[in-house]
């Protein structure tokens, strides 16, 4: 997903604050155009890491460069690149207008001109006609659409927007996310997106790299992420996931059978981890994967016979947790609810069982 | 009736202190345009008669003149040094991680603790063992000096109000530090920056010690009013020119403390 040579790269990065490791030895590529996404948790190092990128915050110790060009020497009026704050920071002092062409004062643009490259950014934000607003006047959606404004008509070679929509409410962020996406699309440039939202993340970036601890997890497309994870951190932050304990009893080709506690022996595609013959693995099974059925079902896939413990009604689908012999925690069991739900979901414990193909199986190492 | 909570019931004796309490401030102080307005030279009961002689009597009077000169310049002078040093003390203390910081502020607000009279006799030393001549130049000085706690302590709270990112935006769309000071921090600071210019002026204006010991020749309005005092028959003069004063000075700072009040509530909307 990054073809040629990458926009910013960033090179065995690290920062400090006195004893708190922020971010710790990182190392990203990111490709020209590209909608990248940097996801994790509060506090994971993903906002340093942004600020770093905008340059203010200098790394402790690694090197960033930005379209071939070192910027450890380059402060922040200097870059090639233009931030959208949080908090969107629209200067209370100043019209639309003037907060949109702050950072054309140095082009020295004619007053013609000038307008016009605003018109064109308002049209773009689908706010023609607000130039004469005061900042005061604006809505939360139209705070964050002056802010991206702002930054976009200095035409930077990145944007770098730190989590943009956290401020909006639900309805407004989904629909804005489909805008910046299509925004990013329409103007070309490479965004970097700071979410703790992974569903955000996976809606609207090419690639996502999962940070913890200061840490890059994965660097990965969202299919892949979601699909193939390649850690049980990343695994259990993005989306619901089971995990079994289990071992590596064969392996034969570019297929794996292991034996998982209350699951029994299955095989499961070679995943990320090459484990060994004997080794200790995780299973790692999301409950969308699994169904439910009330008597063995024939054909492929594997199957095991458990309890339906409890279940939880929640609008499209509906959680079931199933209680399986030598697992202690109850196996999550997610289906749509595609008929009419009539009558509340039965809570009665009865006999299921538990089932899924061999595809549905990730195999992680086990640490 | 619906029982209601002590925190909504009126209080009857809190509003009868207040009452009181403003009585206690004012009533000396309205005595000043009251006498000013009397037809006779002796403040006494019961009052002769309405004049405004007095009043008359004042713009015919040319040291006054030169004496309220010589106050509009120092307070101009002092009230925009104090203001220039105390933009720059508040954005210190409030955008740098400074160490001390709370020392600093306790040390910069000291003038406003020390006893005027001991303040002046420091720098009246000061100034002679220096050999500065005293003048309307020393005055300013002082003044200055007392001023700062005041600027700092009305500047604190607009740069500590605004959001710092919005200096780091004016950073990351090309704009310099020097740009970003011209093009954002000061616009949004400037009501604060008006309210420290009023009340560092009224600080000046009125001051009396600072005054007495370090002007030469050309007495500050205060010391001249002061040393009409000797005078019986200038008292009501003095009146007239303090009824005036008085209320100059209430419209300068009800307009200082709306300019404050106003912009940090215009801020607060945007909030939201």
């Amino acid at each position: 997903m990054s073809p040629g040579e990458p926009i910013i790269s960033i090179a065995d990065v690290s920062k400090t604050f006195g004893a708190v490791r922020a971010v710790e030895s990182v190392s990203l590529d990111i490709g020209r155009g590209e909608f990248f996404s940097l996801l994790g948790p509060s506090g994971c190092g993903k906002t340093t890491l942004l600020r770093m990128l905008a340059g203010f915050e200098v790394p402790t110790s690694g090197e960033i460069s930005i379209d071939g060009q070192s910027m450890a020497a380059v402060p922040p009026h200097h870059r090639p690149v233009n931030m959208v704050f949080q908090n969107y920071a629209i200067f209370p002092h100043l019209n639309v207008r003037a907060n949109i062409a702050y950072g054309l004062r140095k082009a020295k643009l004619p007053r013609p001109l000038l307008d016009a490259r605003v018109e064109e950014m308002l049209e773009l934000i689908k706010l023609p006609g607000y130039g004469e607003r005061r900042s005061l006047e604006l809505s939360g959606g139209e705070r964050q659409r002056v802010a991206l404004a702002r930054a976009l008509i200095k035409r930077p070679k990145v944007l770098l927007l730190d989590e943009p929509l956290g401020a909006l409410d639900k309805k407004l962020r989904e629909q804005m996310q489909l805008e910046l996406r299509a925004l990013q699309r329409s103007v070309g440039i490479t965004f970097v997106f700071v979410t703790h939202d992974q569903e955000e993340a996976l809606i609207m970036s090419d690639r996502i790299a999962v940070m913890a601890a200061g840490h890059v997890l994965q660097v990965d497309t969202p299919t892949r992420l979601y699909e193939i994870p390649n850690s049980r951190e990343v695994a259990a932050f993005i989306g619901n996931m089971n995990f079994f304990a289990a071992r590596v009893t064969t392996i034969n080709g570019r297929v794996t059978t292991v034996s998982a506690e209350g699951l029994g022996n299955f095989s499961a595609p070679v995943g990320e981890s090459a484990a060994a013959t004997g080794e200790a693995v995780v299973v790692a099974i999301r409950p969308e994967k699994f169904f439910l059925s009330e008597h063995r079902p024939d054909g492929d896939g594997y199957a095991i016979e458990g309890v339906l413990d409890n279940a939880t009604y929640r609008g499209e689908q509906s959680h079931f947790y199933v209680r399986i012999d030598g697992i202690e925690r109850a196996v999550v069991v997610s289906a749509q609810n595609a008929k009419p739900v009539l009558e509340t979901i039965s809570d009665q414990r009865r006999p299921v069982w538990l089932c899924w193909p061999s595809e549905a199986v990730v195999l992680l190492n086990a640490n | 009736m619906t029982p209601s909570s002590y925190i909504q019931r009126p209080n009857r004796p809190l509003r009868a202190y207040a009452l009181w309490y403003l009585v206690f401030l004012y009533i000396p102080v309205l005595f000043l345009p009251l006498f000013s307005f009397n037809d006779s030279i002796y403040i006494a009961f019961p009052l002769k008669g309405f004049t405004t002689e007095w009043y008359q009597d004042l713009f015919a009077n040319e040291p006054l003149f030169a004496a309220l000169i010589n106050s509009l310049k120092v307070g101009a002078v002092a009230s925009m040094l104090a203001t220039a040093l105390g933009i720059f003390a508040a954005k210190a203390v409030t955008r740098y991680r400074l160490p001390g910081r709370k020392p600093l502020i306790g040390f910069i607000m000291l003038p406003l603790v020390i006893p005027g009279i001991v303040f002046g006799v420091a720098l009246l030393i000061l100034m002679s063992r220096l050999g500065v001549p005293l003048s309307l130049y020393t005055v300013t000085l002082g003044h200055t000096i007392l001023c700062i706690p005041f600027a700092v302590a009305t500047l604190i709270p607009r740069f500590e109000g605004f959001d710092r990112s919005i200096e780091e935006v004016s950073a990351d769309l090309g704009e310099t530090a020097w740009g970003t000071f011209w093009r954002v921090t000061l616009p949004v600071v400037f009501p604060g920056i008006v309210a420290s210019l009023l009340l560092c002026f009224t600080v000046s204006f009125d001051e009396f010690i600072m005054a007495f010991f370090m002007s030469g020749t050309d007495p500050t309005l205060p010391i001249y009013m002061w040393g009409q005092l000797r005078f019986p028959d200038r008292l009501p003069g003095v009146l007239a020119l303090g009824s005036i004063i008085l209320v100059a000075s209430f419209c300068l700072v009800f307009f200082a403390h709306w300019l404050r009040t106003f912009g940090l509530q215009t801020k607060s909307a945007g909030r939201a």
